[in-house]
């Protein structure tokens, strides 16, 4: 700001009254814009904002294929013979435990931008309410679809050869998506409701690392001791980790599609409302 | 429309909000007439944004009534919303995005196609001379650019009331000017504005009712006569060559001004107040010359005199007996709440 400071104090242009008045005689407004095109307005405001720091999709590409190099030459060899045997396995699954990471970023973004007074100017607008927070998971929902793609092709040179083709990658990719809209709203929540980034960091991180481990993406759950087996089996990620593998092998695990799209609609239900709640009393 | 027949653009009886334990605002009562600009005056602290935000719909009044045009601001804050614009304390556009694209953004949110926001936001950009930056993301912009993008944000729809939450703190004196001439043609349009400032001299500029708000209640209401009647229309700041001649000083200015004199640190400095009470703010001018002429007939010499209009503080003084600065530990409680409030002070 310092460099721009000085020569703006000789560039700025005056007011013109004039034409200021010739604007404020038109009183008419527009009727208010629909629910979609208020989110829609809001993922473009997401958009805008990647654009002007690209910097910011580090997290969706960089870390993903880290993700896929590392766990396919880490366990590759003992647990299935040979990095590329077990890269069939293991990419759907990887896709998903690291998408479902990155979305624990937004809590972060929602903390720090809602200290914004932007956000004062939103909330005083007449519009449907909820339009700011699905704006910004529309905006991640990109973010998703970009790790998803980067993922993909990574493991495509890696050798993993899905036998669903097209469709049933592109099924599993929209599958993905629409758990993770879903699911972000936990983090909304949170990043309305804690003080600081670091808190929603933290917290973030002591729900994230479990839910994604404790999962059937790196081993068939058969190994585990019982306990375990009664979390792992019926946790949403190891639903949606089937669903995706097997979307992407070619078949159709209806009930697998249930569970991921049932756990979707219950974040929904659940966090929506604790979230819009936490943004109306901000 | 129903509001604008009774002539108040806000009312509001008893309202309060409470931040644990501080009444951040405490019983305010204000009756703002359509197409003025209705100044609010306190020191930071003294529950104005508080006040403005409740108004605005973003914060839940915890008792008391306000009406926005006729509209309850908590049943019918839809109503209220669609007539009203904020800008806040700290810039209440999108940092990261560029002047147009923020206005584009909040075009299309209030209902515009595409075609029509950006026409709209063009036309504004150049209203505000901010054509050139227009590219330009707005965390580059200067103070004085980020308060004209944020009040053409505010008036992309031609707002019934808009609301100016310190539009000039922060702001060199050549920006201020433009603001206030700003404000001045927004209100030449039939928009009412509530302003809140810390400045007295803005308030006198801008507004023809003023607030005055200390510690989340209104201790002085009125036009500006009125306001200046009772606190004075300014002070007279002197300085002796010699600090054994101001007892005499004191005296003499006690006489000729017929009003308080007060003793500053400074051992040769003095202050007093003119044109209150009676003179209701005329006069001032003269009542000092003719102190000064009484000052020298007695033989004290002056170095030093000046005339201006009261400060806060002295306003304040005048009105609660208190300064200003005992309320700082108020102050930072209420912040805490307020989040906002407290990185904005930081900056300033």
């Amino acid at each position: 700001m310092s460099t721009t400071t000085p020569t703006e104090s000789k560039e700025l242009a005056p007011v013109s009254a004039e034409s200021l008045a010739a604007l404020l005689i038109a009183k008419e407004r527009p009727p208010r814009p629909s629910a979609l095109s208020a989110s829609l307005t809001f993922g473009w405001r997401a958009i805008l904002k990647i654009k002007h720091v690209p910097e910011q999709l580090f997290d969706v590409t960089a870390f993903p294929i880290m993700m896929v190099l590392m766990y396919t030459y880490l366990f590759g060899g003992a647990l299935a013979g040979s990095p590329s045997e077990y890269i069939q396995f293991l990419l759907p699954g990887i896709l998903v435990m690291s998408v479902v990471m990155i979305t624990m970023y937004t809590g972060v973004s929602v903390n720090t931008d809602i200290e914004k007074g932007v956000f004062d100017r939103f909330r005083s607008l007449p519009i449907w309410r909820p339009s700011t927070m699905v704006g910004y998971l529309l905006g991640d929902a990109l973010r998703y679809t970009i790790a998803s793609v980067v993922m993909l092709t990574v493991g495509l040179i890696l050798g993993y050869r899905p036998d669903g083709g097209i469709v049933g990658v592109l099924a599993g990719i929209a599958l993905l998506v629409v758990f993770s809209f879903a699911f972000s709203w936990i983090w909304t929540m949170f990043g309305l409701m804690l003080r600081t980034e670091k808190s929603v960091m933290g917290v973030s991180m002591m729900v994230i690392f479990p839910l994604t481990f404790l999962s059937n993406v790196f081993v068939d759950p058969k190994t585990m001791p019982g306990w375990l087996q009664a979390f792992v089996n019926n946790s949403p990620i190891t639903h949606l980790a089937s669903a995706v593998r097997e979307l992407m092998a070619g078949d159709w695990p209806t009930a697998e599609i249930a569970w991921s799209l049932g756990w979707s609609a219950l974040f929904v239900l659940v966090f929506g409302p604790i979230t819009m709640r936490l943004y109306n009393r901000k | 429309m129903s509001g604008q027949t009774s002539g108040l653009a806000i009312e509001t009886a008893g309202l309060v909000k409470t931040f644990g334990e501080t009444r951040a605002v405490d019983g305010v009562d204000l009756s703002v007439p359509t197409g003025t600009v209705y100044g609010v005056l306190g020191p930071n602290g003294a529950g104005k944004t508080t006040t403005v935000k409740m108004l605005a719909t973003l914060l839940r009044p915890d008792g008391g009534e306000a009406h926005v045009f006729g509209h309850d601001v908590v049943r019918e804050a839809d109503e209220v919303r669609s007539r009203v614009s904020l800008t806040g304390q700290y810039a209440s556009v999108d940092e990261d995005l560029t002047g147009t694209e923020n206005l584009v953004l909040l075009g299309r949110l209030l209902g515009h196609d595409k075609k029509a926001a950006r026409r709209r936001g063009e036309l504004l950009l150049e209203a505000f001379g901010l054509t050139e930056a227009a590219g330009k993301q707005v965390k580059h912009y200067s103070g004085g650019m980020r308060r004209r993008i944020d009040i053409a944000a505010s008036i992309l729809n031609t707002p019934d009331l808009l609301f100016l939450d310190e539009p000039t703190t922060g702001l060199d004196p050549r920006s201020r000017n433009q603001v206030w001439d700003i404000v001045r043609a927004v209100v030449a349009q039939g928009t009412t504005v509530l302003l809140t400032t810390q400045y007295l001299d803005e308030a006198d500029q801008l507004a023809s009712r003023i607030a005055v708000i200390d510690r989340g209640k209104v201790i002085a209401e009125g036009t500006k006569g009125e306001l200046k009647a009772s606190v004075g229309a300014g002070s007279v700041h002197l300085r002796l060559r010699d600090a054994a001649q101001r007892p005499q000083a004191e005296e003499v200015l006690r006489l000729a001004l017929d009003a308080d004199v007060q003793r500053e640190p400074d051992p040769v400095a003095l202050t007093a107040r003119v044109g209150g009470g009676a003179a209701n703010g005329q006069g001032a001018a003269e009542q000092a010359a003719r102190a000064l002429a009484e000052l020298a007939r007695g033989g004290i010499v002056v170095d030093n005199f000046s005339l201006g209009q009261p400060s806060l503080d002295e306003v304040f003084l005048a009105l609660t007996g208190h300064d200003t600065r005992t309320q700082a530990p108020q102050d930072t409680q209420g912040d805490d709440t307020e989040r906002h409030g407290t990185k904005d002070e930081a900056a300033a």
